[in-house]
C-alpha cells in the first residue's frame, strides 16, 4: 500500500464517521424561505396591532387571536418548506431521508421545542404574553444547538444568537416583537444565504 | 519500523474500516444500519463483524424489539484504542511521504 491508499483510507474514515452520526442534508434555501414567511407573518401582525387594535394587544380581542393564527401558519409553511426541500437534497445526495441521523435530529431538536411551546402556551393562558417573543426565541435557539450535534454544525451559531436575542428580549420585553422579527425573519435569511452558498451550491 | 506495527492487519479492509468508524462516534449500531451506509450484502458483513468480534474489537448484543430479534454492535474500550492507533499510523504514514 502507498501514501494513496493510506489517505483514501483516512477519508473514508472520516467521511463514515460524519454519514453515520449527522444528518447533513439539511436545505439552506429553506431557511431563506422560513426568513420570508417570518417577516410576512410580522407584517401582518404590525399591521393589524396598529389599524385594529390602537397598538395595543389585547388577550381576548379578535386580533390576538388572528396574530396566534398567523403565527401558526408561519411555522407550519416553514416546516412544510423544510421538509419538501430537505428531502430534495436527500436524494441529489442520495441520502436517506428517514434514518437513523435524522430521526434523531428531528427528535433532539423537538425537546426543548416542545417544551418551550407548551410552556409559552401555558404562560398566554395566565396572560402574561410580554415575554413570549424573547422565550420563543430562546427555546428555538437552545432547540438549534442541541440539533446541531446531529447535523450541520454551523447550526448552533445560528442557535447562540437566537438566544442572545431571546435573552434581550426577557430584559427589554418591549423591543420583543422587532427582536423577534429580527431573530426569526433576517437572521434566517442571512444564515439560509449562508449556508446555500457554503453547501446547496455543489 | 514502530509506525508500521501500528498498523492494524485486522483492519485492513474497507468494510471493517467502515464497521469501526461507524461505532466510533455512535453508542451502537444496528446490522441494518451498518448495511446500508457500507452497502455491503448480509454474509460479507457477518463475516466482517464476527472476524472484529473474535479479536474482541467489537461486542455484539442481541435483544429482542418487541418480538423482533435485533442484533447491535458496540465497540469495545479495546477496539477503540487499537483503531485510534491505526489512524494515528496512517496520518504519519502520509506526512511521511
Amino acid at each position: 500500500m502507498d501514501s494513496k491508499d493510506y489517505l483514501k483510507d483516512i477519508s473514508e474514515i472520516k467521511d463514515m464517521m460524519t454519514k453515520s452520526s449527522r444528518f447533513i442534508s439539511l436545505s439552506g434555501f429553506s431557511g431563506i424561505l422560513a426568513g420570508i414567511y417570518a417577516l410576512i407573518g410580522a407584517y401582518i401582525a404590525y399591521y393589524l396591532v396598529t389599524h385594529y387594535s390602537h397598538g395595543v394587544l389585547l388577550l381576548n380581542g379578535w386580533v390576538f387571536k388572528f396574530c396566534l393564527l398567523t403565527l401558526a401558519l408561519v411555522a407550519l409553511f416553514s416546516i412544510i418548506t423544510g421538509i419538501i426541500l430537505t428531502t430534495k437534497k436527500a436524494k441529489q445526495q442520495n441520502a436517506k431521508i428517514w434514518d437513523a441521523t435524522s430521526r434523531r435530529l428531528v427528535f433532539n431538536f423537538l425537546i426543548p421545542l416542545v417544551v418551550g411551546g407548551i410552556y409559552i402556551l401555558i404562560i398566554l393562558s395566565q396572560g402574561k404574553y410580554g415575554q413570549s417573543g424573547g422565550l420563543m426565541l430562546i427555546f428555538y435557539g437552545l432547540a438549534l444547538v442541541n440539533a446541531s450535534k446531529y447535523s450541520i454544525g454551523d447550526i448552533q451559531y445560528l442557535g447562540g444568537i437566537q438566544i442572545i436575542l431571546g435573552l434581550i428580549g426577557a430584559w427589554h420585553p418591549g423591543y420583543g416583537f422587532w427582536l423577534w422579527v429580527l431573530g426569526f425573519g433576517i437572521m434566517h435569511i442571512i444564515y439560509g444565504t449562508w449556508m446555500y452558498f457554503k453547501y446547496d451550491r455543489k | 519500523m514502530s509506525i508500521i506495527n501500528n498498523i492494524n492487519k485486522a483492519f485492513d479492509h474497507r468494510i471493517r474500516l467502515g464497521i469501526m468508524s461507524i461505532l466510533m462516534v455512535n453508542d451502537y449500531a444496528d446490522f441494518n444500519m451498518l448495511k446500508e451506509l457500507l452497502g455491503a450484502t448480509d454474509g460479507n458483513l457477518a463475516s466482517h463483524t464476527k472476524a472484529l468480534e473474535k479479536v474482541a474489537y467489537i461486542k455484539i448484543e442481541k435483544q429482542f424489539i418487541g418480538k423482533k430479534p435485533n442484533t447491535r454492535y458496540a465497540v469495545t474500550p479495546l477496539g477503540k484504542a487499537e483503531f485510534r492507533k491505526h489512524i494515528d499510523a496512517l496520518e504519519k504514514l502520509i506526512q511521511k511521504h
